[in-house]
């Protein structure tokens, strides 16, 4: 899951929580993902700085992405 | 400096061209001396074309005309106004270059048209840079032109003019094409020059806002005769890759020529065809190329491109803070109800609990006078009196006692040890 899907899924989560009214246990359920997607969310962004790679195509048609010194 | 000879009839003021060291070409005229021999007193009458009998042929003549003249003329800008234009079926366009009082043959072949950006128009005032050629089975001289520049860029905007229609024509300019950004891309391509300053800088704006971000170089040439062509090379294998949610393509800062390749039309709709959405960050604010017209997003230059793609890290602590915010007012919310109902049910639980205990309380004690009731000791506390034996057990009738029978009499604050004397039983006289 990109950090983009995480982060629209947990918007999704909070508004529903917010607007609907469900079951507690559903209820519950979604809180629960939102938590996991918040700790997640959080991991991205303790990640290390941002990388630099370059987008090379070999004979046979595979892409490889190797390191550069930007 | 090397001078070349270009018109040598003698008598008549003679035109020199020579190419200083600072490459420019001047020319001079200067009005031969009458002291210069005659060319004929020099060598005679016997060299070719001298005489009838060594009479030289047209083509060799023709051929000595365009040795003579190919050689004579470094690459010169000229300037003229363009007519009778024609558009070879062989790709060669053919045209004149006049003023009021001369004109020439002009030839741009088809291999030399990528360096002029759009069809000159008929009667246009323009500079073309070419050399002075000879098409020996015509006899002809003609200028072979490799550039053409009109005044005020009249053939740069009216290739941009006509290359824009016709990306309108195909709605690749549309408003309602635009796609939004992704806010939170983690992989972004970049096609640029992998040496270039562009990279760097977008480098450092990623590095400043956005951890975790994976920049990807697509490399191409960014100017040049191939950067089109790299440009759309690179674009392609982008899109093939697959690996990339957001593309930016750019260069820094330039000339207009430097900066062309981003007004190319296939680099255009290279990037009005990318599956995902596009930033054009071509490094210069005044001008928009066409680049930028079909990009999703344009940046007027690489840094602000990395800007407008990222969100700062900041921006995304504050975003998670507030959703983690709502998500827990959000359960409060959702069970606030169920805590309330939980609590309504434990107090009627409590209570209806507490009221069965009394009603078990009442039956208890009822039962417990009832009890009382059938106690013996309730009569004995009438005055009655139970007699048992050494065992305990209870003597009820006469036939259990004999004379002089021990036994224990109970009353109701104590108890006497006892003989029977006499034993009668009720139907018996008394003695």
């Amino acid at each position: 899951m990109t950090l983009e899907q995480t982060l629209a899924r947990l918007e999704e989560i909070v508004t529903r929580l917010d607007e609907e009214r469900m079951e507690l246990g559903d209820a519950l359920a979604l809180f629960e993902e939102g938590v996991m997607h918040l700790r997640t969310a959080a991991g991205a962004l303790s990640e290390a700085d941002a990388r630099v790679k370059r987008l090379t195509e070999l004979a046979d048609g595979a892409f490889v992405l190797e390191e550069l010194d930007g | 400096m090397s001078r070349r000879r270009t018109s040598s009839t003698v008598g008549d003021p003679e035109l020199s061209l020579f190419e200083a060291t600072d490459g420019a070409v001047r020319a001079e005229l200067t009005v031969s001396e009458p002291s210069v021999p005659d060319i004929y007193e020099e060598v005679g009458d016997g060299f070719p074309g001298a005489s009838p009998g060594s009479a030289i042929s047209i083509s060799t003549l023709t051929q000595t005309v365009k040795d003579v003249v190919e050689g004579a003329f470094i690459p010169l800008w000229v300037r003229g106004e363009i007519s009778d234009f024609t558009w070879h079926r062989n790709g060669h366009w053919y045209f004149c270059l006049r003023d009021q009082s001369s004109q020439m043959r002009c030839v741009v072949w088809a291999r030399d048209r990528v360096g002029i950006p759009a069809v000159p128009d008929e009667g246009m005032q323009v500079a073309a840079l070419g050399h002075l050629g000879v098409y020996a089975a015509r006899g002809e001289m003609q200028f072979i032109i490799r550039r053409i520049e009109a005044d005020g860029d009249g053939l740069w905007r009216k290739a941009l003019e006509q290359t824009r229609v016709r990306l309108e024509i195909d709605g690749l300019l549309a408003p309602e094409r635009k796609r939004a950004l992704p806010r939170y891309p983690r992989r972004i391509a970049f096609v640029t020059s992998a040496s270039g300053a562009a990279l760097r800088d977008v480098v450092a704006v990623l590095r400043r806002r956005a951890p975790g971000v994976e920049l990807v170089v697509a490399h191409a040439s960014v100017q040049g005769d191939s950067a089109p062509l790299e440009l759309c090379a690179a674009l392609e294998r982008v899109c093939r890759w697959g690996g990339a949610e957001l593309v930016i393509i750019g260069r820094g800062g330039g000339s207009r020529e430097d900066l062309w390749a981003f007004n190319d039309e296939q680099v255009a709709r290279a990037i009005a065809a990318c599956p995902v959405p596009t930033i054009s960050a071509v490094g210069h604010e005044i001008d928009v190329t066409l680049c930028d017209l079909v990009a999703d997003y344009r940046a007027p230059t690489p840094s602000a491109a990395a800007e407008a793609a990222v969100p700062s890290r900041e921006e995304i602590v504050l975003t998670l803070g507030a959703h983690r915010q709502r998500l827990v007012a959000a359960i409060e919310g959702c069970l606030f109800e169920p805590r309330d109902r939980a609590r309504v049910a434990a107090r009627a639980l409590t209570l209806g609990a507490s009221r069965r205990v009394a009603e078990r309380e009442g039956t208890l004690a009822a039962l417990a006078g009832r009890l009382n009731a059938l106690s013996p000791l309730a009569t004995l506390e009438r005055g009655y009196a139970a007699a048992r034996d050494a065992e305990g057990h209870t003597l009820s009738s006469v036939a259990q006692f004999g004379d002089g029978r021990d036994f224990t009499l109970r009353l109701r604050d104590g108890e006497i040890d006892a003989t029977a004397r006499v034993v009668r039983a009720s139907g018996d006289s008394p003695e």
